[in-house]
């Protein structure tokens, strides 16, 4: 199925991308950037309390104020329900869902509680600060471990208890000569783009059509999911992307904000916009991560992994919002990662709800939380048994022979099926690549000489484009400028490019010669939208399928044009030449597209325009594997901790262009070393959070940044699409927690010291200062 | 129409030229919650975020006369007009501008070095100012004016808590006076924060004289740690007569670790900023000592 050995003029090379002229020319339209005449400005007052009882909003000084046209609270949209899930209603969560505005209860500090419409931003925000409410305070939940309350009469706060697993676990654990067992906790932390959400609601009556600019990651699923909740034919209802200042997940999900722009936009009959602070950002936008597991594993003598058995304790914040449990149930069935795990494996994860900001998806979701916990437990089976960390992961790693493989887990509601790879030829690589022994011997020495150093590795599998299908329509329009249109999106990641780029390799044009449309759901039916790493995977396949079919149509026009038989035809920078002839007889594309005009003599018998839909369908995800490597510092006087060198292996199966996939890895290490060590959301005992600015919420600066060194390979092309293609969003995020976890472990030579990321320097020397301690006492 | 409105709550603005017009106009607004706008990096931030949400701001950017940045009789003064990046190149000869270069690359990052005023870090008084670290060790200073005349407030007296000094509402700190350090005093700052940039869990900044081998004169102070930064007697104290070495400079850490209270906040219990100013107390000793040497 693969076309992967032919010489190719743009895939695989690592071309300028096409969305940099505007953006480095400040020529870019980010949801801030976007007006509408009339507009009004929405300012959302938020609850301060974590949880209690909404006794009464008083509305009328906020009213009074001049320039504010409205003020709703719930009472004003009784007509709209709660935000739904994006895959449809599911009855048991149906409970748990944010209302668009609090009702009866508040439940996180920051819970919308009403909405201020005003001519101006600063006036609707002068205005908000004078709406009042009384608040019964009822006592915060802010620990998933803990006992679950009442969220609602009759519901407590475990919305639900999710399952994944395999074989008689009991038996396995009685008979196997050795358990290890640990508790873990991944912190709260998400992703923080540099533009916060913004959104713009605008209805056209002339023309009965309402729309949302703003949108990003998931349009057209946006716009199924606003005409359901307001009730509207989905065909009168379209999402706009435009620039996107990050995605990574949360970004582009339905929020309360995004209903309200819209409704009020009909009910106001102007058009609203809403551009989100700072402060709201990081009290409103989904947070993630937040996961306490339990876990034990069977195991043989020389480190096989028999059986695992993981109790979760997942904290999914205030609400269960438009992911429902997606983010817990992926944790279950990709927590095995790359072993083999024979014998039985379960996974019971209680999904809680807490006091905090809802949590959903951020970039590798599951999966970064996984790996911190797998590679920690292999580390520990390494440690009881006395055995080499790398042997043990060999031992386990699935090998070539076993390819594909298949385990009776699900991720993203199909089973998972690794669809080629050989883990342990990347991870030689790799070891390779950093002299594992002399790395090792060279730390050892360091650490005789009163350095506290060390590494550490881990071993993943990703999980890439996501199905079931894509489709994209190419029409080549008369100046030969090649329009690809689909139903993906950007979030910055290079998408038009590497369409252009698939596209123009088909087509055989220059890929600078392209236009290509995402996120605009008026101008193609279906899409999907960019997450799961899947736009590459998927969408440049559709791509790929739709420029044949353009080819093809325009090589048997060019045929009849040029008296020529099509198979001496071939498409040379946008020309249709004679392969047999160079120099011979020539026609552009853009000739051919006006001789498909539906005027045009040549039309014959044929559909106008030199246009095709592509559509591209798949049954499974493909799987990415990879090893990050991390050599750390711990300052034993701070418990500071400083990444010296980072290192991590990849194979995409095909990079269509690598230059754009080590950004893709760069950015994404950089948002796990901050989850590893720097990004936390914290809360006091009364359930307010402490990190609302950039001075609380820290994110990795280019300070303490180190570059990455990325082996980037291209063995397993994968056999589930023609060009190969695997999926990087989320490589570079997947391992760093682990790996940092354990340099730091080997660095102060307390084998399974850490348990909980991220490592803050306080956690550290509370470490090292436990096992002083236990020196002097033991 | 709607006033011209932004992200901050309301206030009137106010461009004074000279320092008589800026307190003239102190003195009128301080009792409506009026308050001086230097560099704007403390304040407009908070603004914006409207947890401070002054009535009036009096801005003294366009002071000529607060520009002034001299060494008068021993003493170098720093007009309240002086920025940050006025430091990153020693503005005097010898350890006191060898020391306050030094110690201003610690301060936030280079854009707003570009903005933020030295005073304006001694006024804001956070406890993790650098500035007012170095005020304390070196007993600065301060030059309060207002319409009620002038008054010269040592540090000791000035700093008098979490972001609280001794200036009155209505008072323009004009002038900052730091004494100059003379030839071969050995000067050292060491700090610890989770990133570049960020304000310190804590601080220390270390000045002393050695004569025959031995330390004959001693500044120690340690900011961050608590809620104002101090001098630490007892650990200057241990010092003098001692031997430049590890061995004193343990000694003098220890001391500092015993004399703090330090505060606590849901990241660092007192005990960690404890462990964390003994180690500044010491790398900032060794530092001085590595640079004498070199
Ligand atoms: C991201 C970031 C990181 C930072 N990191 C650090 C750091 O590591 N260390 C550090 O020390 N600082 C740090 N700062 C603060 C910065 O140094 C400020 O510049 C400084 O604290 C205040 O100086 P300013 O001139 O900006 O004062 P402003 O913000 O203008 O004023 C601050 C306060 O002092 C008052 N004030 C200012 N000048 C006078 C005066 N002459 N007389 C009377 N009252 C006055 C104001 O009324 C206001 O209440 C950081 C700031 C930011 C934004």
């Amino acid at each position: 199925m693969n076309d992967t050995t032919r010489a190719t003029q743009w895939i695989g090379q690592s071309v300028e991308r096409l969305e940099d002229p505007p953006l480095v020319t400040g020529r870019g339209r980010f949801a801030g950037d976007i007006n509408f005449s009339r507009q009004l400005h929405m300012r959302i007052v938020r609850s301060n309390h974590a949880h209690g009882k909404i006794l009464s909003i008083d509305t009328s000084a906020a009213k009074a104020v001049l320039g504010v046209v409205a003020v709703w609270t719930a009472a004003d949209i009784t007509d709209i329900g709660p935000i739904d899930f994006r895959e449809g209603p599911i009855e048991k969560l149906a409970p748990y869902r944010q209302p668009v505005l609090a009702t009866d209860k508040v439940r996180y500090v920051g819970d919308p509680v009403a909405a201020v419409f005003a001519e101006d931003p600063y006036v609707a925000e002068d205005a908000a600060d004078l709406v009042t409410m009384e608040i019964e305070e009822l006592p915060p939940l802010l620990d998933a471990r803990d006992a679950p309350g009442e969220f609602s009469p009759g519901k407590d706060t475990e919305a639900t208890v999710l399952y994944q697993g395999y074989g008689d676990v009991e038996a396995v654990f009685r008979d196997a000569p050795h358990i290890v067992e640990l508790k873990l906790t991944s912190g709260r932390h998400s992703g923080v783009p540099l533009e916060c959400r913004g959104a713009l609601g605008r209805y056209d009556a002339s023309r009965d059509q309402l729309e949302l600019h703003g949108a990003a990651k998931v349009p057209h699923r946006n716009k199924e999911l606003i005409a359901r909740m307001l009730n509207r034919p989905p065909s009168s209802v379209n999402c706009f992307e435009s620039h996107v200042g990050g995605g990574f997940g949360i970004r582009g999900e339905i929020y309360p904000e995004d209903i309200l722009v819209c409704a009020a936009a009909l009910k106001l009959e102007r058009p609203v916009k809403w551009i989100e602070d700072r402060r709201e950002h990081l009290i409103a936008a989904n947070h993630s991560r937040n996961q306490h597991h339990h876990i034990r594993a069977a195991c043989n003598d020389d480190g096989e992994i028999l059986a695992i058995d993981d109790v979760i304790h997942h904290d999914n914040g205030a609400y269960v919002r438009t992911h429902a449990t997606r983010v817990a149930m992926m944790t279950c069935g990709v927590l095995p990662g790359p072993y083999r795990v024979p014998g039985a494996y379960r996974a019971v994860c209680h999904f809680r709800l807490t006091n905090k900001t809802p949590a959903a998806t951020y970039r590798a979701p599951g999966r970064f939380e996984t790996t911190f916990v797998r590679e920690r437990l292999v580390d520990a089976i390494a440690h009881q048994l006395n055995l080499d960390p790398i042997a043990v992961r060999k031992r386990n790693a699935v090998t070539v022979d076993e390819m594909p493989f298949k385990r009776p887990l699900e991720a993203l509601g199909e089973e998972i099926h690794f669809d080629s790879g050989d883990y342990h030829k990347l991870l030689d690589q790799v070891l390779e690549y950093v002299e594992w022994d002399k790395l090792n011997a060279d730390l050892a020495a360091r650490r005789a000489n009163g350095e506290m150093v060390g590494v550490g590795l881990v071993m993943f599998v990703e999980k890439a484009g996501l199905g079931p299908v894509d489709g994209v329509r190419i029409q080549v329009d008369t100046s030969g400028i090649v329009e690809v249109i689909t139903g993906g999106a950007s979030i910055g990641q290079g998408f038009e490019t590497v369409m252009a780029q698939v596209a123009a390799e088909t087509l055989g044009t220059d890929y600078k010669k392209m236009r290509v449309i995402h996120g605009q759901t008026d101008r193609i039916e279906h899409g999907i939208g960019a997450h799961a790493s899947r736009a590459t995977v998927m969408t440049a396949s559709a791509t790929r399928e739709a420029a044949l079919l353009v080819r093809a149509k325009a090589l048997d026009v060019a045929a009849e044009l040029l008296q020529a038989p099509v198979d001496t035809l071939d498409i040379v920078d946008g020309e249709v030449v004679r392969r047999d002839r160079p120099g011979g007889p020539s026609i552009s594309l853009g000739k051919i597209a006006a001789a498909l005009s539906n005027t045009s003599k040549t039309l014959g018998g044929r559909d106008p325009g030199l246009s095709a839909d592509g559509y591209f369908h798949v049954e499974h995800q493909v799987y990415p594997y990879g090893n990050h490597l991390a050599v750390v510092k711990v300052d034993p006087d701070t418990g500071g901790v400083q990444v010296l060198r980072y290192v991590i292996g990849y194979d995409i199966g095909r990079a269509i262009n690598p230059m754009l996939v080590k950004g893709q890895i760069s950015g994404g290490f950089a948002q796990g070393l901050g989850g590893a060590l720097l990004e936390e959301f914290t809360y006091n005992e009364r359930g307010d959070p402490l990190a609302v600015t950039f001075a609380d919420y820290l994110l990795p600066s280019l300070r303490e940044t180190p570059d990455v060194e990325i082996i980037l390979t291209q063995d397993y092309p994968s056999p589930l699409n023609p060009l190969g293609i695997k999926g990087a969003g989320e490589s570079g995020i997947n391992g760093v927690g682990g790996a940092i976890a354990s340099a730091i472990d080997n660095a102060i030579g307390i084998p399974g010291a850490v348990t909980e990321l991220p490592v803050t320097p306080q956690r550290l020397k509370a470490i090292l200062d436990a096992r002083l301690k236990g020196r002097i006492h033991g | 129409m709607v006033p011209a409105t932004m992200k901050p709550a309301p206030f009137h603005y106010h461009a004074p030229r000279t320092v008589a017009e800026a307190v003239t106009l102190l003195a009128q607004v301080a009792p409506e919650d009026g308050r001086v706008l230097a560099g704007g990096q403390s304040l407009v931030p908070t603004m914006a975020f409207r947890l401070a949400r002054p009535r009036h701001l009096v801005d003294i950017n366009g002071i000529d006369e607060l520009k002034r940045l001299v060494v008068e009789d021993g003493r170098l003064c720093i007009g309240a007009g002086v920025r940050h990046a006025a430091f990153h190149r020693p503005v005097v000869p010898g350890p006191l501008g060898q020391l306050l270069s030094e110690v201003v690359r610690h301060i936030a990052h280079h854009p707003i070095r570009t903005r933020g005023t030295f005073c304006g870090s001694i006024a804001h008084a956070d406890p993790a100012s650098e500035w007012c670290a170095v005020a304390a060790a070196l007993d600065a200073e301060m030059v309060a004016i207002s319409t009620r005349g002038t008054r010269v407030i040592p540090a000791v007296d000035f700093f008098q808590g979490i972001m609280t000094t001794a200036l009155a509402d209505d008072e323009l700190l004009a002038e900052v006076r730091l004494p100059t350090l003379r030839a071969g005093v050995r000067v050292g700052f060491a700090e610890f924060n989770r990133r570049a940039g960020d304000f310190a869990v804590a601080m220390a900044v270390a000045i002393y004289g050695v004569q025959d081998g031995v330390i004959a004169e001693s500044r120690l102070a340690v900011g961050g740690a608590e809620a104002s930064p101090r001098r630490i007697d007892a650990a200057e104290y241990a010092l003098r007569g001692g031997a430049p070495t590890r061995n004193t400079f343990e000694l003098a850490a220890e001391l500092v670790a015993r004399a703090l209270d330090p505060l606590e906040d849901n990241q660092n219990t007192a005990g960690y900023r404890r462990d964390v100013a003994r180690a500044m107390v010491r790398r900032a000793l060794e530092q001085a000592e590595q640079k004498a040497g070199a």
